[in-house]
């Protein structure tokens, strides 16, 4: 058993017993209730638990946790600020890029790391930085399209319309 | 050329028929909050594990079970003698066992199961279960299985289903005849999410949270085997990361509950990627050998058939499936006289079930193959071709049911092979993505081959061969908020929207809340067959229907106003004589409405001893060009273009339906050009996706959709026909076509390997290219003409 903190969207997670071998992915979905990275292969191959770690895009499931206690680790739930969604999430809802949603939460990871470094990737750069991440529902079209989205609204060129919240009861 | 994707055009943006309304569940996705199986917790749960059988065919001998039990942090241990109800599950014939007793029949096949304290103390004590097995020889080949002196494998016999289709004249002939063998792989539906669930026991039973096509068909399965009466299992869906045919089967569900009620406390289960590839069926590989008859001027005159599928251990949805493959065998074409012959039969390999397209995936791949060498044969264009011998409403099936409902079988391929061909893109002349085999930089592009080819495919929407398809909804309605109850399994296809913005457009109201899936409520049937739109949808529609004849009926009442001087108009009630003017919140302030519709499909009869029966409740097409690029040396292929025309009714959402093309499409390319699980003497040799290969973002091309054919089909909810699954029918075909046609034969197996496109070329004929298939005698006389 080891103890370690783990710093998540800014917040000090205390982790005072895990086994050693658990993976980020493990701890932040069974440890810190932070569910949004997901287990589809656990093996590097889908990027369906893809999260940054000090600005950098990983696979969770391949990053043991007591590993990277200290250093700054981010993931799809950090990405909301004061209950709003990113552009980049905003544009996945909007175009369509949402089916089982499985694999929504690590490409939208991805998408946000190509874009931070890159404003303006064409067709095939976006493809090149996406073709870690599986999807098995979309064909990938509508992916794209959120890519599109966010690149003509950082732009300028296209403004976000809102979605009314959905009613609950 | 842009696609036209029409809706009905009014009331944008409002989320009823006709609009691209937003998915409810699209926020919570995207921040991560979606709660799927695998992400479930309970205070105090503990984790369950399986022990599969590592041998194809073998009789357990000895199972200790001791030093599991002992080991620190395990709570339970369970085996085949701890299961207190049927050992038996199955969704058509009960012949799978929850967990072996005395044989196992593939290598996955369940033997025991844990509970532990941690995940990796559960797989440990799995490790330290001792069973000794006597090695049997397996029975891996499905030809052998179809012979009648081969031992039985199981008490139930080797062929699962022998369906026999025979149609008009079997003596006819043609002028020209063709023939084929072909040969497809296992494919796996490889959704993202494993399979994966949570069991809490109760005072009176346990209620199972799980990620399923059909929580219906799985409570009968669970209860059965638990020797627990139905209402004691309670179900409701947890988030479900994909489908696609893999969740219609039972795989954890027993299991889960077992360890939940022995132990008394909560226990969840989490497959990973490779347990996954064990732990559902697949798609049934296929043989087929195919023999087409037809006049000189193009005209079908008969077809003769012989459908081999391999359903490996247990029957699972294999009868329903053959009768698909053998329904469809021959495509959307006038087949005036036909002898099918299908089979599956049981063998050690995978059990193999429903996936996505149900059998005419198989079939479709070989009858365009067979209308390709027809065209060649012909020297017809094979377009033309196609359209000579396509179905048309009023037209016989090779099943002698005749076509009632729509069948845009002609415009589906008129739209799409009017397209026009992608222009070449100079952005992508000099880059090496933009090639075969990608930034490996291997090909040389004056090597390059490009060749286009076509298929158009077709299937049955809903269940078919008499069963009784339903669905069951409430809706009820207060202060102007419509709630929806249905068990329809949402697995990413959109239903829920759907279910929204069809009640939205009944009621006329905004505010529609989805109540969670479960047992509560009667059933809505699977998931699977392309059959919620119609049969929920119309199990929805019914309800909110049911509920606004109550709204006006009190209305009226109220009012003193005739019930039919009323109508809903955009948010408020009106009678037509201006007497009435309210906003529904308003006209039902202070009253509930509630109405529970269970909604049949018209009845459909069973297949006689000839294949011959109306058998099918409306059928859906669907037609693609794929361009492709081949480099010949290294048997590389690139997809360069995929275009589509699909026969939908009516679009209800257009957004997700482009989904629907889109996912549906990429799954077919899947197949074509690189998805098989690989079985070798009944072993899987590729259980992950380092080597099980599902296509890329880089591996698909923005699909164009040359035209969404909306004819309205009768008696289907606002006349649309599901549209999930005949994506995936006809574009596998396609592009295993465009393949054959860049290298000049047509290919004979998919996924087509590069060792099918690299061999030796034999001499080509006078005037022609040579052939690269393996195998080829170079006579095959397909090769491009040489300019």
């Amino acid at each position: 058993m080891t103890a370690f903190t783990l710093r998540v969207n800014g917040d000090e997670h205390a982790v005072p017993d895990a086994w050693d071998g658990e993976s980020l992915l493990y701890v932040l979905r069974e440890r810190l209730g932070l569910p949004g990275a997901k287990n589809a292969c656990e093996q590097g191959e889908c990027g369906s638990c893809s999260v940054l770690v000090d600005g950098a895009l990983v696979c969770s499931c391949l990053v043991l946790a007591a590993g990277v206690a200290d250093h700054d680790v981010t993931t799809v739930e950090g990405l909301v600020v004061d209950g709003v969604l990113s552009d980049v999430q905003q544009a996945f809802v909007d175009a369509g890029a949402v089916q089982c949603g499985f694999c929504t939460p690590g490409l939208v990871m991805t998408v946000t790391d190509l874009l931070a470094r890159d404003g303006e990737p064409d067709d095939l750069e976006v493809r090149e930085a996406l073709a870690g991440n599986l999807c098995r529902c979309t064909g990938y079209g509508r992916v794209l399209e959120a890519v599109r989205t966010t690149i003509r609204r950082r732009r300028g060129d296209e403004v976000a319309v809102p979605v009314p919240a959905p009613v609950t009861r | 050329m842009s696609p036209t994707v029409t809706g009905t055009g009014r009331r944008a943006g409002r989320g009823r028929v006709g609009d691209s309304a937003p998915r409810p569940d699209g926020i919570p996705k995207v921040q991560g909050q979606f709660a799927f199986g695998s992400d479930l917790f309970a205070a105090g749960m503990l984790w369950g594990h399986t022990l599969r059988a590592p041998h194809p065919s073998a009789r357990i001998v000895a199972l200790d079970t001791t030093a599991a039990s002992t080991m620190a942090g395990v709570h339970a241990v369970l085996t085949a003698d701890d299961v207190p109800g049927d050992l038996l599950y199955g969704l058509e014939v009960r012949d799978q066992p929850v967990l072996a007793r005395d044989v196992v029949r593939y290598v996955g096949e369940p033997i025991a199961v844990v509970a532990a304290d941690h995940p990796e103390i559960a797989r440990r004590a799995c490790a330290a279960i001792t069973v000794r097995y006597d090695e049997l020889d397996p029975l891996v080949d499905p030809e052998l299985a179809a012979d009648a002196s081969t031992p039985a494998i199981h008490p139930d016999g080797n062929v699962v289903r022998r369906l026999t289709i025979r149609h008009g004249d079997l003596g006819a002939t043609g002028d020209v005849t063709v023939e084929g063998a072909y040969e497809v792989g296992m494919q796996d539906q490889a959704p993202l999410g494993t399979e994966a669930g949570l069991a809490i026991p109760g005072d009176a039973g346990v209620e199972l949270f799980v990620p399923t096509q059909s929580l219906h068909g799985d409570r009968s399965q669970i209860a059965a085997c638990l020797g627990l009466p139905e209402e004691a299992v309670h179900i409701t869906l947890a988030g479900v990361g994909g489908a696609f045919g893999a969740r219609e089967d039972v795989s954890l569900q027993v299991h889960l509950c077992l360890l939940a009620l022995r132990t008394g406390r909560p226990v969840k289960m989490v497959y990973d990627r490779e347990e996954s590839f064990y732990g559902h069926v697949h798609r049934h590989p296929a043989r087929l050998w195919y023999r087409h008859h037809a006049d000189r001027d193009g005209r079908i005159v008969k077809v003769e058939a012989r459908l081999l599928l391999d359903g490996g251990a247990y029957t699972s949805s294999s009868p329903a499936v053959i009768a698909n493959a053998s329904c469809f065998a021959a495509g959307p074409y006038l087949v005036p006289n036909a002898h099918i012959d299908g089979w599956v039969v049981r063998t050690n390999n995978p059990p193999c079930g429903a996936m996505r397209g149900f059998g005419a995936v198989q079939t479709c791949f070989a009858h365009e193959a067979q209308m390709d060498r027809l065209a060649e044969a012909l020297a017809m264009d094979p377009i033309d071709l196609r359209l000579r011998n396509a179905l048309a409403p009023g037209d016989r099936l090779m099943t002698g049911q005749v076509i009632t409902g729509t069948a845009p079988v002609a415009e589906v391929i008129r739209a799409c092979a009017e397209l026009p061909l992608p222009e070449p893109d100079p952005t992508e002349a000099d880059d090496w993505r933009a090639r075969p085999g990608g930034v490996g930089r291997t090909t040389d592009p004056g090597d390059l081959r490009r060749g286009v080819g076509f298929a158009v495919g077709f299937k049955n929407i809903a269940f078919s061969e008499g069963f009784d398809d339903y669905s069951t909804a409430r809706v009820d309605l207060s202060d102007g908020i419509a709630t929806v109850t249905c068990a329809c399994a949402e697995v990413g296809q959109g239903f829920v929207t759907l279910a929204q913005q069809i009640t939205r457009e009944v009621l006329g109201i905004d505010d529609v809340v989805l109540a969670p899936a479960d047992t509560s409520i009667g059933s809505a049937g699977s998931t699977s067959a392309s059959r919620q739109t119609w049969v929920s949808g119309g199990a929805v529609l019914a309800a909110a229907e049911a509920v606004r004849d109550q709204l006006l009926a009190h209305v009226a009442r109220t009012r003193g106003t005739p019930t039919d001087h009323l109508a809903i108009d955009d948010g408020r009630i009106r009678a037509t004589d201006g007497s009435v003017d309210v906003g529904i919140v308003e006209a039902g302030a202070g009253v509930a409405f509630t109405a529970t519709v269970e909604y049949h499909h018209a009845p459909t009869t069973e297949l006689d001893e000839d294949g011959q029966g109306d058998a099918h409740l409306s059928f859906a097409f669907a037609a693609h060009r794929a361009v492709v690029d081949v480099d010949p040396e290294l048997g590389l292929v690139r997809l360069v273009d995929l275009a589509t025309a699909q026969d939908v009714g009516r679009v209800i959402n257009p957004l997700q339906l482009r989904g629907q093309l889109e996912g549906g499409a990429a799954q077919g390319v899947g197949l074509a050009l690189m998805e098989e699980i690989i079985v070798e003497g009944g072993l899987v040799r590729n259980p992950s996706f380092t080597d099980y290969l599902i296509p890329t973002v880089l591996d698909v091309p923005d699909l164009r959709i040359a035209a969404l054919i909306e004819q309205p089909e009768p008696g289907a909810p606002f006349g649309a026909k599901g549209v999930g699954e005949p994506p995936t029918i006809s574009s596998g075909a396609a592009v295993a076509a465009a393949v054959g046609a860049a290298v000049g034969c047509p290919v004979s197996r998919i996924p087509v390997r590069p060792q099918d496109l690299t061999t030796d070329a034999p001499a080509a004929p006078a005037g022609r290219a040579p052939c690269l298939v393996r195998g080829c005698s170079g006579s095959c006389t397909i090769g491009p003409a040489t300019q």
